[in-house]
């Protein structure tokens, strides 16, 4: 078979509801969305993150997150000179308020870290998946299908990043979806939108013109968990080595 | 909760059922390993349990997927591990392996084991139970000398492959958590093995300790030759167990990666009831060394029952501890290794504390309508008699 | 052949395994979901059903199209990076339908101390401030533009409106 035909979808329901405004001002979109054209990942630049939480609140709002569960969060390290392996994190309600000021510094280091989906390349939840119920789509983001799943926790479990949890009341598993209905449509995710900061970028690793091959030459990038190899897809610059 | 936990991992997603999985399936793998004591190598001095331990094997095997089921947050969209199994999924392969062993292997060699008497019962008995039992013949009445020696060819065949499946069946269960490369208490090559054999001691404990009381009920004299090979062999594979579990653990100890400190400290804080206390001294050392006098010491029969009786549940409980301290010991630590959350039983949530003894005492009433319908004992000393 | 005879029961058991499996085959292509394997080991339909949901943050790029005037204040000055969403929430529908939803002006007590707040826990070049010491109770709109807001560019209160 085909395998580039295969992997051609075109999107025409999201045509349907992408409304006029969105394709005026990106008219390159949605209905000519190609998910063989995309492989989609994120920038995250721990040296401009300043823990305000946007991120958090806005990934709620556009998903209609239960409380208590965050597809992306907000942690603030404090690592000291003598504690590399033991550094003090914190994340009050995922850093969502924001978090308390450190005013006067008690020696070491402190940094903010937003984690969200890492959208494994060679994802360990997906592998676990008995059913099929989580996949990677064809443009490389690790998706929930929540009609099928049948909330066995298998994937939470094999998740080395705790992303995924099980949604209180849809009794499935959920996490983040990197915005699929966003991206798709030409649009950047919801915590890149709202980041004021420019910590995170939506990166499409397909696209030759993506800023993102610029940077991963230039710059001393990492991911998180590198030893459990599990391609991870969220890019960090700036990692501390005590960050897991 | 103590410490750092990633924000998601607060809430523990594999409760109390989970830890009765293992448990239940565990038992099923013991109980058929001891009846194959008899079939496939041989041993005649534990005859007396073959047939109970099929029972007992089918009993809890009917039951083992129930605690999953009760889990689920979507039990009705269960079918779809045997539509559409994952390839890459230990837990979808584990659907598979279940359906075979309970089909292929259990029900088949209980059947060939049982067909005479089957066909006799539907012959003499009235009403609905002749019904049950005319369906169960399968429309053949050939119990004739040749049919019975095929069948019991045949049933050894099955055994054999039954020991291998009896592996799987629970090898398959402690690949699904050793397989985890994000949960290092999980994750160890060891994990299948030491399932197998704590599998198989328990299971082992569970027939002879159900033997036992069944006998007394029945007020029949216990078979102490049966009773001391049972012992025999249950403190030998209790000495690999503990051998592979130790092996483990000084592992652990002595290579102590990035999860060590985590880990250690949760042993000596939130499991150190659970893990040390009853299944290291309690559930292990004190029956070893019980059932290890039993072997050098010239002690009277009763003394021996009643050491195996002890050393049997103590057995049952350090194994149930065994897989709690696994199931839940390896949710009560974040995977970033700073911190520690705490896990509360619910006592009548659907994944409660009395869901979980009903599904413990469930078997024991399969046992007993298997008991009232396979009866094994009234023809076995017949057919003990014909062998 | 008397040896098929005697083993006749056993066929009987295999008969079952094969009604079982014809029955579990003939279900199994009835319930599996018609969409499923076309691009792996799921149901490809679910790709196009996450990707029809509608969106809550219209994007800058909406916002841009009628507000000229304050992306062009905002693009001179030193909030050009942040975009309209981040302080004045989502606003998808007011992007659909203008009239339908008016977004009420964000309380700048609230949000600039959310980013400005002093914290050793911040980059070292991201301007902050202590909010009691620094204002000492004056809004801060009064000195500084929310969407230009360095001192001497153009003044606060020129609120924004469709063009």
């Amino acid at each position: 078979m085909n395998i580039t035909r295969r992997h051609i979808l075109i999107l025409l329901p999201a045509a349907a509801v992408a409304w006029k405004s969105v394709l005026a001002g990106t008219p390159e979109d949605s209905p000519n969305y190609n998910m063989s054209e995309h492989w989609w990942g994120m920038l995250i630049d721990i040296s401009k993150c300043i823990g305000c939480g946007n991120c958090v609140r806005a990934c709620q709002t556009e998903n209609d997150l239960p409380d208590g569960f965050f597809r992306t969060w907000v942690e603030r390290y404090h690592r000291s000179d003598w504690h590399l392996e033991n550094p003090e994190v914190i994340s009050p309600d995922g850093g969502k308020e924001g978090f308390p000021s450190v005013q006067d510094d008690p020696g070491g280091e402190y940094f903010f870290v937003p984690k969200m989906c890492n959208h494994c390349a060679d994802s360990p939840c997906t592998q676990v998946c008995p059913v099929g119920a989580t996949f990677i789509s064809p443009d490389g983001v690790v998706l929930i299908d929540q009609t099928y799943c049948m909330g066995c926790a298998y994937c939470v479990q094999a998740c080395p990043y705790g992303c995924r949890y099980i949604h209180p009341t849809k009794k499935v598993a959920d996490k983040c979806t990197l915005c699929y209905h966003r991206i798709t449509k030409g649009l950047t995710t919801a915590c890149c939108e709202a980041c004021p900061t420019g910590t995170r970028q939506l990166a499409d690793l397909k696209n030759p013109k993506d800023p993102i091959h610029e940077f991963l030459k230039t710059h001393k990038v990492q991911v998180l968990k590198p030893q459990l190899a599990t391609g991870a897809k969220a890019f960090y610059n700036d990692l501390d080595g005590s960050v897991r | 909760m103590s410490g750092y936990m990633y924000p998601n991992e607060i809430t523990l997603y594999w409760s109390v059922l989970i830890v009765l999985y293992p448990y239940i399936t565990g038992l099923v793998a013991g109980a058929f390993i001891l009846a194959s004591l008899e079939r496939v190598f041989r041993v005649e001095a534990v005859k007396p349990t073959y047939r109970l331990a099929l029972l007992t094997a089918m009993a809890f095997l009917l039951v083992a997927p129930l605690p999953l089921l009760f889990h689920l947050g979507h039990p009705e969209r269960s079918w779809e591990m045997y539509f559409t199994p994952h390839s890459t999924s230990a837990m979808a392969m584990f659907g598979y392996v279940y359906l075979w062993y309970l089909m292929a292997v259990l029900s088949f060699e209980i059947w060939l084991d049982y067909r005479r008497e089957i066909v006799l019962l539907s012959q003499s008995s009235k009403g609905l139970l002749r019904l049950v039992y005319k369906i169960m013949t399968l429309g053949s009445t050939n119990i004739g000398e040749r049919a019975l020696h095929i069948d019991e060819r045949v049933g050894w065949i099955v055994t054999l492959i039954g020991i291998p499946s009896a592996f799987l069946l629970h090898g398959y269960v402690g690949f699904i958590f050793g397989s985890l490369k994000s949960n290092p208490w999980w994750s160890s090559p060891l994990t299948p093995v030491v399932f197998i054999f704590s599998a198989m001691v328990s299971g082992i404990a569970a027939v002879m300790l159900i033997y036992m009381a069944i006998t007394k009920l029945r007020r029949q004299p216990i078979d102490t030759r049966c009773v001391d090979t049972v012992a025999m062999y249950m403190f030998y594979i209790f000495i690999i167990d503990f051998s592979l579990e130790m092996l483990d653990l000084v592992h652990r100890i002595y290579e102590a990666d990035e999860s060590f400190r985590s880990l250690n400290f949760m042993a000596h804080t939130k499991l150190f009831f659970s893990q040390i206390v009853l299944q290291m001294f309690l559930g292990t050392l004190l029956p070893l060394i019980l059932l290890f006098l039993t072997q050098i010491v010239q002690l009277s029969e009763i003394a021996r029952k009643r050491i195996y009786a002890f050393s049997g549940c103590m057995i049952l409980i350090s194994v149930f501890a065994m897989r709690w301290n696994v199931v839940i010991g390896g949710q009560l630590f974040s995977k970033s290794f700073l911190g520690y959350t705490t896990y509360k039983v619910g006592l009548v949530t659907h994944e409660g504390l009395l869901v979980a003894l009903g599904l413990i005492l469930l078997p024991l009433f399969f046992l007993w309508v298997l008991l009232k319908l396979l009866p094994p004992w009234s023809e076995s000393g017949a057919s003990a008699a014909a062998d | 052949m008397n040896g098929f005879k005697d083993a006749g029961h056993l066929f009987r058991f295999a008969g079952l395994f094969v009604v079982a499996f014809l029955v579990f085959w003939v279900v199994r292509g009835f319930v599996v979901p018609k969409s499923f394997g076309q691009y792996g080991h799921y149901r490809a339909a679910a790709v196009s059903e996450y990707a029809a949901r509608p969106v809550k943050f219209a994007g800058h790029q909406a916002c841009e199209a009628c507000h000229t005037d304050i992306a062009s204040t905002k693009a001179g000055g030193k909030h050009a990076q942040v975009n309209c969403e981040a302080c004045h929430g989502a606003l998808a529908k007011h992007a659909e339908d203008p009239t339908s939803l008016t977004p009420p002006k964000p309380d700048t007590a609230v949000l600039c101390v959310r980013c400005h707040a002093a914290s050793a826990a911040k980059p070292k070049d991201f301007p902050q401030i202590d909010a009691v010491s620094h204002a000492n109770g004056v809004p801060c709109e009064t000195c500084h533009n929310p969407h230009s807001p360095a001192i001497g560019a153009p003044p606060a209160a020129a609120k924004g409106g469709a063009q």
